[in-house]
């Protein structure tokens, strides 16, 4: 159970997947936020308007799929860092997972990273397609990791240090 | 020699500027009183982005926070700010005393503003008193201003919102996290806190506490037990943590010795996490003139705290008679503000609370001769 | 031990300055508070606890409980989490609960 864990359930995922056919058409964004707080810069920064949270900002948001162009502005503002962006057309067997990271050392682009589940458990070492520096006032690096296609839903950190040249 | 003031605020933390800012906005001449080098109380030291919508800066780091409103507030010609001052009491003609240095100072502010925030709880347990058993703000303190590494390894007890941020902190900072202990069977903090730090591999373990501290100088280690649904704890579940520190995130109670000093109605309200003065909607306390606003009133976010330290600011003035119209928009701004802030299930402890505050009887006062009823 | 490099945050710690913990000479920095130059020293036990002579520490360091009491160039009961350093400080482990100085 999230709420004694801290980990989301299957069932919590459901609700925030965006579709397998989306996937496959390019960067889409996944809020993994499942807690009615107040809190709404998501929705606030989002340049094609496809977050919607509403009047009230205690509401969970909800993504557009259709609407998202994987842009990633929201994944840098998310002040819980819970939002991720999966783009499953990387390759036919690979995905690009963007994740945020506010650990030292940053990767360098290239290199290889530890990938983590929501539990922190390992998934292997994945390559570090990307490295997007936050700029000096935002300071919430975004990650991309290349992963294989069926762990694109399973990766969502990497442990900071220990990178690995090929 | 007595200086007078048009609006005093006592504490400089967000609350307090907030309050500034908002008077000074309507015309008002404002003297805030800072123990600290610094004003901003607690914003320094916080790492992470707020949560809110824009208008309490959400998305920004606390200590940006901190320094963007220092700066607006330095640019007003209506408000000074002095720090290193302690203030000592406030008096029944109305006058606050303050200590600067080692010179006794004296002010008679037509209104007063109280945010003087929260203290951290404390936690019995053998070995609670060791080196090293740290106040979970003291750690941040420590990392995020002093830049300080506190331990190596931490176990931190207690699973709200400052035990999950500090962990994560803790973690930026490089320091290991052996566990976080939370005696309740749920996660108290947010949990897109909780989950950020899980996926970097730290347990949060729902229904353990901390027993007892090893070590006779300094914290060697802690041992740990699971408690049951009466939060007794269950024999044979003991587990040894190797730990050089360990940080207690008990929860905060609201500092308000000024509040009983100064003679306002004070009540014991569980769910603002202790004793609170009574405040109306324009958080004036029973006391005429005296206002109250951030932690002071009740454990909260600092975003509540800066929204409440705008209805007290706008408040005061509006009661002087700076543009009295502008400030009563002001003020309702920041009170549906407030309403949006604390309109989720969050808030709804915090609503809880304030009705009980608001209700009838149950209010204590301190007189000369100790506790009346 | 002293961050040097933070993912959030810079520090700018001013001026290296010397001081004598228990006569013993140590550095820090005149933007620091004592606590906070002890710590990076290593010391993280302040004193001991007047009636059982238990070992305290820091707590919570911004000046709100009692527990990093020290005796600073001669004056007792100094809450050295607030107090900044300067350069000839004498800070020493307190004997006792401390007496006014003479």
């Amino acid at each position: 159970m999230l709420i004694s864990t801290g980990i989301p359930t299957k069932e919590d995922l459901q609700g925030v997947t965006p579709p397998a056919q989306r996937r496959a058409k390019g960067p889409v964004a996944m809020a993994e936020c499942f807690q009615k707080i107040p809190c709404n810069p998501c929705a606030a920064s989002c340049p094609v308007k496809a977050i919607h949270i509403g009047e009230d900002i205690n509401e969970c948001p909800t993504i557009d799929f259709d609407l998202c162009t994987g842009c990633g502005t929201c994944l840098t503002k998310c002040p819980g860092l819970a939002i991720f962006i999966v783009d499953e057309s990387h390759s036919d067997t690979t995905a690009l997972v963007r994740l945020p990271f506010e650990y030292l050392p940053l990767p360098e682009a290239g290199q290889y990273a530890m990938g983590l589940d929501r539990a922190g458990g390992e998934l292997g070492w994945f390559k570090v397609a990307r490295v997007i520096r936050g700029n000096s006032r935002n300071l919430t690096h975004t990650i991309c990791l290349e992963v294989p296609r069926e762990l694109s839903m399973e990766v969502r950190n990497i442990r900071e240090g220990g990178y690995r040249n090929g | 020699m007595i200086r007078d003031a048009e609006i005093l605020v006592v504490g400089g933390g967000p609350a307090g500027l907030c309050a500034a800012q908002a008077a000074a906005e309507m015309g008002a001449k404002v003297l805030v009183l800072e123990r600290d080098y610094a004003p901003g109380g607690q914003l320094v030291k916080q790492t992470h982005k707020f949560f809110g919508s824009e208008k309490q800066h959400a998305g920004e780091r606390g200590f940006q926070i901190g320094e963007d409103l220092l700066k607006e507030i330095q640019a007003s010609p209506n408000v000074e700010i002095m720090s290193e001052t302690t203030v000592l009491g406030c008096y029944e003609d109305g006058v606050v005393t303050a200590l600067r240095g080692d010179k006794h100072l004296k002010f008679r502010p037509q209104r007063l503003i109280i945010t003087t925030g929260a203290a951290e709880k404390f936690l019995a347990f053998p070995g609670n008193d060791l080196p090293g058993v740290y106040g979970a703000g003291a750690v941040q303190t420590l990392m995020n201003v002093a830049g300080i590494k506190p331990a190596e390894r931490v176990l931190m007890v207690g699973s709200g919102n400052i035990g999950l941020i500090v962990s994560y902190q803790l973690k930026q900072a490089g320091v290991e996290i052996a566990a976080i202990v939370e005696a309740a069977p749920r996660i108290g903090g947010y949990l897109v806190h909780a989950s950020k730090i899980r996926r970097a591999g730290i347990p949060i373990l729902t229904g353990w506490t901390v027993k007892e501290v090893l070590g006779a100088e300094q914290v060697e280690g802690a041992v740990i037990c699971q408690l049951d649904e009466k939060f007794q704890q269950i024999p044979g579940t003991e587990k040894r943590v190797e730990c050089d520190a360990i940080c207690l995130a008990v929860g905060l109670t609201p500092l308000t010795e000024l509040c009983w000093q100064a003679g306002c109605e004070m009540k014991f309200v569980r769910e603002l996490s202790g004793h609170v003065p009574v405040v109306d909607d324009k958080l004036e306390t029973t006391r005429p003139g005296i206002y109250a606003a951030g932690d002071v009133t009740g454990i909260e976010e600092a975003s509540s705290a800066m929204v409440e330290g705008r209805i007290a600011g706008y408040s005061a003035a509006e009661s002087l008679g700076r543009s009295p119209e502008a400030a009563a928009k002001g003020r309702e701004e920041a009170q549906a503000d407030l309403r949006q802030l604390r309109a989720g299930p969050t808030g709804g402890k915090i609503n809880a609370g304030i009705e009980k505050m608001k209700q009838e009887g149950g209010t204590v006062h301190v007189n000369l001769y100790g506790y009346s009823h | 031990m002293r961050i040097e490099e933070h993912p959030v945050r810079q520090f700018d710690r001013g001026e290296k300055v010397s001081f004598f913990y228990n006569g013993q000479k140590m550095e820090g920095y005149s933007s620091e508070t004592i606590a906070a130059a002890l710590h990076a020293a290593g010391v993280r036990r302040l004193g001991h606890s007047p009636e059982l002579h238990r070992p305290r520490g820091l707590f919570c360091a911004i000046g709100n409980c009692s527990s990093c009491f020290m005796t600073v160039n001669g004056e007792p009961n100094v809450r050295i989490c607030v107090t900044r350093l300067e350069d000839g400080m004498r800070v020493e482990e307190q004997q006792g609960k401390g007496a006014v100085p003479t």
